[in-house]
């Protein structure tokens, strides 16, 4: 009867235990399946880096749009 | 310069896609990951050249009605900016399927079929090149841009539709307004289009009015 018992004991904690397991598998195989995007190089401001960059040139671009733009508009009063 | 407001948006709005296009948040989601950002700027590219092809079958049409030279000036620069576009919406494709898809060129029906509506282009400007005679010049190429348009849409709307394309939006995947544009995509990539329409129409228009001066310098004499 004691036998029995302590066999049940034994039976529900290892159960326990594994459930406990193949929870904690479950959470961090979740956590390595998140979509990887550049959160580090956000998190340390570099990405401003880029955006300034891309900036610079796109300012370069219109800044060389407006002069042509200026120079047919002269021809054209010609 | 000739100060138009739709110049100040254009900017606005395009300086507004290169800065909220890095910073705003997007959905994370796997194989493309922050490359979802490309979708600022190459699907625009599409759509301004669609628009420019679009502004040229209309003046092409004018043209073979109405017979003004003016006209056929403002077809063919619409057809070479529209060109310039799709060269940029090709190569940057081409660079984010590499990346994505795993080869630059992977034969998609997409690709396949945007690559022939664009030689059917390439071939508008190697006939313009070819004839000396402007009238006649001006005559077939209007008579060639009425076809290559409508030979465009096929190409690029329907067939990549009907079947299995990696595209999004094609073949049973689902177009990234579906479920992927989310709201906070959706408030860049609006601006982002009128944004490089309206850079499409104003570089457009510059060349129109170069050409314009010339055509009028030519006949002056």
């Amino acid at each position: 009867m004691r036998f029995c018992k302590t066999l049940m004991m034994m039976a529900k904690k290892s159960a326990l235990s594994i459930l406990l397991l193949m929870l904690t598998t479950l959470i961090a195989s979740a956590q390595s399946t998140q979509p990887e995007m550049a959160d580090t190089m956000r998190s340390n401001g570099k990405i401003y880096v880029v955006v300034l960059v891309l900036a610079t040139i796109f300012a370069g671009i219109i800044v060389f749009l407006v002069r042509i733009d200026r120079r047919i508009t002269k021809l054209e009063k010609k | 310069m000739r100060r138009s407001w739709w110049k100040v948006v254009c900017i606005i709005f395009l300086a507004y896609t290169v800065i909220g296009g890095f910073l705003m948040p997007v959905p994370r989601q796997f194989i493309i990951n922050e490359t979802i950002r490309n979708l600022y700027f190459h699907v625009p590219m599409w759509f301004t050249m669609m628009l420019l092809f679009a502004g040229s079958f209309i003046y092409s049409l004018k043209y073979l009605r109405s017979g003004k030279p003016e006209d056929d000036i403002f077809a063919a620069e619409l057809t070479v900016v529209g060109i310039v576009f799709s060269i940029l919406g090709m190569l940057t494709g081409m660079e984010w399927a590499k990346y994505t898809w795993g080869a630059a060129w992977s034969n998609d029906p997409k690709q396949l079929c945007t690559a022939l509506s664009m030689l059917t282009y390439f071939a508008y400007l190697i006939l313009r090149n070819g004839i000396k005679d402007e009238e006649k010049r001006a005559k077939i190429s209007a008579v060639y841009n009425v076809f290559a348009f409508a030979l465009s849409i096929p190409l690029i709307w329907v067939i990549p539709r009907m079947v299995d394309s990696l595209h999004p939006g094609n073949g049973g995947n689902p177009g990234f307004n579906k479920y992927d544009l989310d709201s906070m995509m959706r408030m860049v990539f609006y601006p982002a289009v009128i944004g490089w329409f309206l850079l499409g129409v104003w570089i457009t228009t510059l060349r129109i009015r170069l050409k314009l001066i010339q055509h009028k310098e030519e006949n002056s004499y």
